[in-house]
């Protein structure tokens, strides 16, 4: 949520775009996140999602558009040690220990936090001397995470943070990353994980092709792409009537049970409860996965768009 | 946009003095080299090897040669070969570095490209300098080759100072070339560059055309120019041309291909 208005925001993309050669990777995206926002970045393979953190990060310049990182150019902010990014997969020296690796992260920023406390609280010290490379998958992401932690910046980016990790893992890392930055950091976070969006994010940006077709809190994004659905027993319920309905998107007929789809549950309930007989109103949010579906329709079908385990 | 926009309530995070250099930086990357036991064996065992075999041998090594003897000679070009095997070697580990994400992962530190190369030129000039020191070591225990105190300094020097030219030669390799295959393309190359600089084998035992071929290779006039405080004699603008023109070449190379890595990853 936005802390304060008048504040400089943490990132500021201006109608940004993005071309490799024909192919429009990032179409006029044009978003401001807050200071101490959580935004999960959601959306298939593809869709833009690491070229535009690269392009908050200065890895990549916009064809078209402007950027600015807590109101420098990405570049500058980084270079002040504003920013700092866990990428996905790699990232690491295999032939560094694990107390290296943090230790020559520690080394870059001028200010960070102290290495023993990072490394205690993300669980290395025991295999602080352990090359990289002999550290499993598990190991490597905390080591990753420590690196995160390391240098107390600003915003934070996290390029799919839990990618490969168990169920335990991803629930440890999150608590973690609430009780590391919960003060006041902005989080901004990429991930295919639909539940983690829903779950540990303040706001949900959905892109689809280049675009953002979704922006907001986890309960608008749902109702944009597909509404509520509200259930209700009415008893005599003829299909006139219910098309007579204002705001219903699509209904359905269950014997003495009426489901109605619409993007404006509040006014169908209404309209049910004063003009018809109808009772024991229910109104159901779509699941976060139908509205992320339908919100990115053409890609339903690609693997990589599972159901976090979570539950 | 704000100038100096920083977040509500936090302090402006000054820029890391001298691009993020650090001595704690420095330190890691050359136990990191030193810790790569087959590049310790490659890049000082061989020549130490190399020197053992080919410097003391009875029917020429007391020759005289310069102000000293061919012992000497073959000392100086054996620390040059371990020396530039060293700085290439450390310059070309850039290649699995990015490879591993690594680099990319540093450029979203403070760390400015400058520093970073800076960092990686000093470790591999650390191992040059240990590549010599072996060589050296190896030529005052044995106690065949013959020069003065001062000769051995400033010839130590010599080559030590010479091979920063080939740190800029790694680095370029390592941008140019996949992981998989760059310590070998770098030996490849470096064994070619040695004979034609006339490391291994005096130039005069080649035929003209390769000897005219010869001083155009990177390592030609570097050679000439560490054996100059032995040998004496006039000191030729060809030689400091060599070197200049291949330092503009490597150095130039290893820019334009890092910008180039940067604007691509």
């Amino acid at each position: 949520m936005s802390s304060g208005g008048g504040g400089t925001p943490a990132v500021q993309l201006d109608a940004v775009s993005k071309q490799f050669g024909a192919v429009t990777a990032v179409d006029r995206v044009s978003l401001t996140i807050q200071p101490g926002e959580i935004v999960a970045f959601l959306g298939p393979n593809g869709a833009g999602k690491t070229t535009t953190i690269d392009m908050i990060l200065g890895l990549q310049r916009p064809t078209r558009g402007a950027v600015a990182v807590c109101g420098l150019g990405p570049e500058e902010a980084v270079h002040r040690g504003l920013v700092a990014a866990v990428m996905q997969a790699g990232g690491l020296l295999h032939d560094l220990t694990v107390r290296e690796t943090v230790q020559y992260i520690a080394y870059l920023f001028p200010s960070h936090r102290p290495i023993d406390d990072v490394m205690q609280h993300t669980g290395l010290e025991a295999i602080a001397d352990r090359p990289v490379g002999k550290c499993s998958g598990g190991e490597q992401q905390r080591i990753r995470f420590a690196m995160a932690l390391l240098p107390d910046p600003a915003l934070l980016i996290l390029d799919e943070p839990t990618q490969g990790m168990d169920v335990v893992g991803r629930r440890n890392f999150w608590a973690a990353i609430r009780d590391e930055t919960g003060r006041g950091r902005t989080i901004f976070f990429a991930t295919h994980y639909l539940e983690e969006a829903d779950a540990y994010a303040d706001r949900i940006i959905v892109l689809r092709a280049g675009r953002v077709v979704a922006d907001g809190t986890a309960a608008a994004v749902k109702s944009q792409a597909s509404g509520r659905i509200v259930r209700a027993t009415w008893p005599g319920a003829s299909a006139e009537a219910l098309a007579g309905v204002p705001g219903a998107d699509e209904v359905e007929l269950q014997g003495g049970t009426v489901l109605i789809r619409s993007l404006d549950a509040d006014r169908v309930a209404r309209h049910l409860l004063t003009q018809t007989p109808a009772r024991d109103l229910e109104i159901h949010a779509t699941g976060i996965e139908e509205a992320f579906l339908a919100l990115t329709g053409e890609d339903a079908a690609e693997p990589a768009l599972r159901r976090g385990a979570d539950e | 946009m704000r100038g100096h926009g920083v977040l509500d309530g936090r302090p402006t995070a000054a820029v890391p003095p001298l691009g993020g250099f650090s001595f704690g930086v420095l330190m890691i990357e050359v136990r990191r080299l030193l810790r790569n036991r087959r590049t310790l064996l490659f890049t000082i065992g061989m020549p130490v090897m190399f020197f053992l075999l080919f410097g003391l041998n009875k029917s020429y090594a007391g020759l005289r040669a310069g102000h000293g003897n061919v012992a000497a000679f073959i000392m100086i070009s054996m620390a040059l070969y371990g020396a530039v095997l060293s700085t290439t070697g450390g310059g070309a580990v850039v290649s699995l570095e990015r490879a591993a994400g690594w680099s990319r992962q540093l450029r979203v530190t403070p760390l400015t490209p400058a520093a970073h190369i800076a960092t990686k030129m000093l470790a591999a000039m650390v191992l040059g300098f240990i590549a010599v020191a072996a060589v050296f070591a190896a030529g005052l225990i044995t106690h065949k080759p013959v020069m003065s105190g001062s000769l051995w300094v400033a010839s130590g020097l010599a080559v030590w100072g010479g091979s920063l030219l080939f740190t800029a030669c790694g680095l370029c390799l390592g941008y140019l070339l996949p992981s998989e295959n760059v310590m070998q393309v770098m030996s490849f190359v470096l064994v070619f560059f040695a004979f034609g600089g006339g490391l291994f084998i005096p130039l005069s035992q080649f035929p003209p055309i390769v000897q005219t071929l010869a001083h155009y290779t990177p390592l030609y006039g570097l050679n000439q120019l560490v054996h100059w405080p032995l040998m004496g004699g006039a000191l030729h603008a060809s030689w400091l041309a060599n070197a200049a023109v291949w330092l503009l070449l490597f150095a130039g190379g290893a820019s334009w291909l890092f910008r180039r890595d940067t604007a691509r990853v």
